[in-house]
């Protein structure tokens, strides 16, 4: 038992600090992906065809009622056999094995894309027609008008709600601790059951995604002044 | 595709317990969540200096942190400290203090009320000024004004995002089961592991609580129309976190 009492918060700090990297890691890689998938969904939502805008919907939809730790689970077990099952028809015999970081990535980014999805839908939606007509009249091209018009414009009206999807994000990825894998709240988790000081070790994990997230807030706070220049009331 | 254990009463009695368990936390927790984002909204704007400075750094904590950290923290962090306090194990409480659904409604309360008090502080300012100073015209007293004019306007101005807030709740709710609580998904896991099925019990519970969600939304819908004055929020934002 002698043992117990010798490990303390100094031998952890490595371990943890190591899990908050990963953490950090996970988060950033999720919600570039998250980005991406919201972008490809806002635009089919958007899209004039009937089948891919009722793809989208289903998507968005769907994950956004079913709880986060279930779609994880649900995920992280089923797709890893979903996947196998595809690979199986195209006449692919190999069990794929699909690693730890490469889950919990997948699985926070699918997630996030739902709600990215609405978050981009509305900001576009919110853009005055007459800009992007001025970029036809103009001959933009279509990726031209995308990319000068479009994300410029709708950028100040989605950062609010993707500055909130990357809190819930950094907040998110505990629920991966769930599934075994080795991230700041796992690590925390450990320390804490070696150790049996679960108030300290909780309170000390708690203690670094504060930072995270209140870190985060500065940034998105730079970062919604500089999408907003030239705009009034600045 | 296997779902013929759903007739076997013997895994109904896990699923019904894991929903009837589901739905009380979300009663308790939500009640009580939101009579706690009351107070710590009408603290942080009329409170003594010292106390709204408290209430402002509880609710910066509890939306800084991850939910399941916290839960670990009262449950394994808080309550493996109480057995220490002498005299806790001869007490009244001590049945309730070893329940994982005290620790669970304890947390969620907790979060109900920081993220729900900053959404209820927001609407009680945004109350136009010149309402209040009419209902001291009229000679109202301060609590009069509060309950008849201050909150049922801030209500009314909030209540579409209060339905976002009770649904992210409910959606919390899987978390405790990894606190051994039997919940809905505690309850597929226990299926899962003695009918050694992978996802077909989990894919049934996402089904329930899609349904839950729907049944949710439209609930708190037919109060937002009988709440006089609400304007209706997009349909679509409902499901977004605030």
């Amino acid at each position: 038992m002698d043992h117990y009492q010798n490990e303390g918060l100094m031998d952890w700090a490595g371990p943890i600090l190591q899990g908050a990297l990963v953490t950090i890691e996970i988060a950033l890689l999720a919600y570039v992906i998250g980005l991406g998938l919201g972008l490809v969904g806002a635009a089919a939502r958007l899209s004039p065809y009937r089948p891919i805008q009722a793809l989208a919907a289903f998507y968005s939809t769907l994950v956004r009622a079913v709880p986060e730790l279930l779609l994880i689970i649900l995920l992280y077990y089923a797709g890893t056999q979903a996947l196998n099952m595809v690979l199986g028809a195209l006449g692919w015999q190999s069990q794929l094995e699909i690693s730890g970081f490469i889950s919990a990535v997948g699985v926070l980014a699918f997630v996030q894309g739902a709600y990215m999805t609405e978050v981009f839908r509305g900001a576009i939606l919110a853009i005055p027609r007459g800009q992007l007509e001025a970029a036809d009249a103009y001959g933009f091209s279509r990726w031209a008008r995308f990319h000068r018009i479009v994300i410029p414009a709708m950028l100040p009206n989605a950062l609010p709600g993707m500055s909130n999807l990357w809190l819930i994000l950094v907040k998110d990825t505990a629920l991966i601790s769930v599934i075994g894998f080795e991230e700041l709240f796992f690590t925390a988790q450990q320390a804490a059951a070696s150790t049996r000081s679960y108030f300290l070790f909780y309170a000390v994990a708690g203690a670094l995604y504060l930072v995270m997230t209140l870190g985060s807030n500065v940034l998105f706070g730079w970062a919604e002044r500089y999408v907003r220049r030239g705009q009034p009331g600045n | 595709m296997n779902f013929t254990w759903i007739t076997d009463p013997y895994y109904q009695e896990y699923l019904w317990t894991g929903f009837f368990n589901t739905l009380a936390l979300v009663g308790v927790s939500g009640t009580l969540g939101l009579v706690l984002a009351v107070i710590f909204a009408l603290l942080q704007l009329n409170g003594p200096k010292p106390v709204a400075w408290f209430v402002r750094g509880i609710t910066t904590v509890v939306r800084g942190t991850p939910l399941l950290v916290q839960l670990f923290f009262f449950y394994d962090g808080v309550g493996r400290l109480l057995p220490e306090i002498p005299g806790i194990r001869e007490s009244l409480f001590w049945p309730m203090l070893r329940d994982p659904f005290f620790y669970g409604a304890l947390t969620f309360t907790l979060s109900v009320g920081a993220y729900s008090g900053e959404v209820i502080r927001g609407a009680l300012l945004s109350v136009p000024s010149g309402e209040l100073a009419a209902g001291r015209a009229f000679g109202l007293s301060r609590w009069q004004i509060l309950y008849r004019l201050w909150l049922p306007r801030a209500i009314q101005l909030c209540l579409p995002t209060l339905t976002g807030e009770m649904i992210l709740l409910l959606k919390s709710v899987p978390l405790v089961s990894t606190i051994a609580m039997m919940d809905l998904l505690k309850a597929a896991n226990l299926v899962r592991d003695e009918t050694f099925l992978v996802y077909e019990p989990l894919l049934l519970i996402a089904g329930i609580y899609i349904a839950m969600t729907l049944v949710l939304t439209t609930a708190m819908r037919i109060i937002e129309q009988r709440f006089p004055g609400v304007q209706p929020a997009k349909a679509q934002r409902r499901l977004l976190p605030g």
